[in-house]
């Protein structure tokens, strides 16, 4: 193991084998954060921007430090200072506009926005965000970031001739942000595109806004020229893609084409039904697993996940495994989601125990085509 | 020169107080949605929306009145879903968007319904003229529900046919009544599905005294589903301009068409507004590919309209409303 994924290894991780811990990005917010954007959203109250960034700043150390209490070994800060995953970056990139409230199901809406002119980058996405987290955290950090077709596909597009035009300027927009991030620091982004599961028609879409992501990803903080498969991309830093919900067969295999090392699935929500998908074509890359359901609030004992992450065994070896929840778990009550996280990490910790004295059997084979940054 | 009315297909976006106030009423979850015996606060907060988009309409001066389809959680499946004999399970995604309804399953017998038909006779309390229904055609309320008691294909289409008159024959008196039939292009009849589509719109515009428009959208349907709707008895198709002009054009020019027409010129999708001269050079240019001169032109969004914010939705039935009232151009015809 070299490369990305060891740099994340704990200098005192107890075992031999390294099964990576990190949560998918969002985490549920604190009441008083809540509470607090009530009042700073309130024109009649007091509560103005100075107490709503102390607000955003103290839920994200809270967030970042729970999760290292969990024993996560590469940590986020739950996105604290987000609301909505297309939303937050909306408001951020000058071309779009809201109008209102649309329907997803029954009352659940989504402010889901316009792009009325064409789009640019406008103020800082994350670098201020990962720049905190990583300040304040002493895990490494992972930057979650919504990918350029989720951010085409969940908008109404006024301007472009297509969805794909959009996705392709919004993937320009994307590699900026990728590239500040890298040279802040990051070494560790998780490209978020979970409406490749509900059009998969549309991979090839994705593919070539990956392919502009990560085109000349900051020469200025490379250390050692760049891999293979991620042209560009500095050789420590670590790319992931998340999807979700979806019918995986047919995105897979054509998804292992993508420049990115990791790919991060839910699978915990369906009991792992599709997880022949992956053994039927040789998974080439890594594989992040959702092992926890993040729609049921009810903990999973370690006994469970640990079949889970044994399940995850089939598809990888051990070194090339993440041990993941399904999908962001804000919608969980707090309390919850840390018994999830807790148990999950405890599970990991103690496979890699069994792995090292040689109990467990590894089904999937590691002469497969190395990790990424082999 | 045809007389163009400004409509649409109904299924309109809550207005935003509502939003909020059915929301904190009924909650979030599946099992909060639309019972069809919902209680006299959740009934009075929609009576109240229903109100309030009459009026909109009304304002605008659209020609035909929605009762806007406020209380449908479900979308097309909504007739189905309050069914006594229908259980709700899963969340399911509808057609092609980013939208969820709750499966349909079809458990007993489909026996008389009626639900709709209330909400049409508290319409037309605030209706003086030009109140126009909204039903899903039998195709597409089929292929939007899972049978577990027919347990056979055509007899199932029959039944939900059978069901949607039921409901018609309930209705007080409406000018329009639109079916909305986008799984004929979304999930293609095959062989013999697609006759009995025909027969089954045929069979529910027959039970009622109204104009009615067998509206299409998500593309055009298949040549041969169009022949056999053609011969439905209804007084118009409606096509979806929007998401495939030329080929909805094509089948026009094989076919033919009824003596009136009903145009998807504005997109129910995007927030985009289109101004009342590009809808009328839309409907211009649709008489002269096709050469003829329709009776009545229906001029509307292509698709249902929650999928737009409040203001865009209000935006867009004034400039339908607007493009109904320009003077006729004189060149180009």
């Amino acid at each position: 193991m070299t490369g990305p994924r060891e740099q994340f290894r704990p200098a005192d991780h107890p075992s031999d084998h390294f099964l990576l811990t990190t949560v998918v990005g969002s985490y549920p917010k604190p009441k008083w954060h809540d509470r607090a954007r009530e009042l700073f959203e309130d024109e009649g109250s007091d509560f103005g921007e100075a107490e709503w960034e102390e607000s955003k700043d103290d839920a994200s150390r809270l967030i970042t430090h729970e999760h290292e209490r969990c024993g996560i070994d590469v940590v986020c800060d739950g996105e604290m200072r987000r609301n909505e995953m297309v939303e937050y970056f909306a408001h951020r990139i000058d071309g779009y506009e809201f109008n209102g409230r649309v329907k997803v199901w029954g009352h659940n809406y989504f402010d889901k926005p316009s792009v009325a002119d064409e789009v640019e980058y406008g103020k800082q996405w994350l670098v201020e965000e990962f720049e905190f987290t990583d300040e304040v955290a002493k895990r490494p950090v992972k930057v979650p970031i919504t990918g350029p077709y989720t951010l085409a596909n969940w908008s109404f597009n006024e301007v472009y001739d297509s969805e794909e035009e959009l996705a392709y300027e919004l993937a320009d927009l994307v590699n900026e942000e990728i590239e500040a991030l890298v040279d802040a620091g990051a070494r560790y982004i998780q490209i978020d595109e979970p409406a490749l599961a509900t059009t998969p028609d549309d991979h090839a879409i994705v593919g070539e806004c990956l392919e502009r992501i990560v085109d000349g990803v900051s020469a200025s903080a490379a250390r050692g020229g760049s891999s293979d498969l991620s042209d560009g991309v500095p050789d420590d830093v670590r790319l992931g893609l998340h999807v979700c919900y979806g019918d995986y067969s047919r995105i897979y295999p054509e998804i292992l084409d993508y420049p990115v090392h990791e790919y991060d699935l839910e699978l915990a929500n369906g009991n792992y039904e599709q997880l022949d998908v992956f053994k039927d074509h040789e998974f080439t890359k890594d594989f992040a697993m959702g092992v926890l359901d993040a729609h049921t609030a009810e903990v999973e004992s370690v006994e469970e996940i640990k079949e889970n992450i044994l399940k995850g065994l089939e598809v990888v070896p051990p070194e090339r495994l993440t041990v993941s929840p399904d999908c962001g778990v804000k919608l969980l009550p707090r309390d919850i989601a840390r018994g999830k996280m807790e148990n999950m990490v405890t599970a990991a910790r103690e496979v890699e125990e069994e792995l090292d004295a040689g109990e467990i059997e590894v089904v999937a084979d590691s002469g497969a085509e190395a990790s990424a940054d082999d | 020169m045809p007389e163009i009315v400004a409509t649409t297909p109904g299924l309109f976006p809550l207005p935003d107080r509502a939003k909020d106030e059915l929301s904190d009423l009924k909650g979030h979850q599946k099992t909060d949605l639309i019972s069809g015996d919902e209680g006299g606060e959740i009934t009075a907060a929609y009576e109240r929306a229903r109100e309030e988009v009459v009026d909109v309409q009304v304002d605008t001066g659209l020609d035909r009145i929605s009762e806007g389809q406020l209380r449908w959680d479900d979308m097309l499946a909504h007739p189905l879903a309050v069914h006594e004999n229908v259980e709700t399970r899963g969340i399911v995604r509808y057609y092609d968007n980013n939208n969820f309804y709750r499966e349909p399953v079809v458990t007993d017998e489909l026996t008389t319904g009626g639900d709709v038909a209330v909400e049409l006779d508290a319409a037309a309390e605030l209706v003086d003229s030009g109140l126009q229904a909204a039903l899903p055609g039998p195709y597409s309320l089929a292929d939007l529900a899972t049978d577990e008691h027919y347990g056979d294909e055509a007899e199932f289409v029959d039944a939900v046919t059978d069901f949607l008159v039921c409901e018609v024959e309930q209705f007080p008196d409406v000018e329009t009544l639109f079916l909305l039939e986008p799984s004929l292009a979304e999930n293609p009849p095959e062989d013999g599905e697609d006759e009995r589509a025909s027969e089954g719109i045929d069979a529910i515009a027959s039970a009622i005294d109204a104009e009615v428009v067998a509206h299409t959208y998500w593309g055009p349907i298949p040549e041969k589903t169009y022949a056999h709707l053609m011969d439905a008895d209804v007084d118009a198709i409606g096509f979806d301009l929007v998401s495939d002009h030329e080929k909805n054009v094509y089948n026009v020019q094989e076919y033919g068409t009824k003596d009136s027409v009903a145009l998807g010129v504005v997109d129910g999708q995007n927030t985009r507004v289109e101004s009342p001269e590009t809808i009328r050079d839309r409907v211009d240019w649709f008489e002269t590919r096709t050469n003829t001169v329709y009776d009545t032109v229906y001029a509307t969004t292509n698709t249902e309209t929650f999928y737009l914010p409040v203001n865009k939705f209000e935006d867009k039935i004034q400039s339908l409303a607007n493009a109904a009232k320009l003077e006729t151009p004189e060149t180009d015809q």
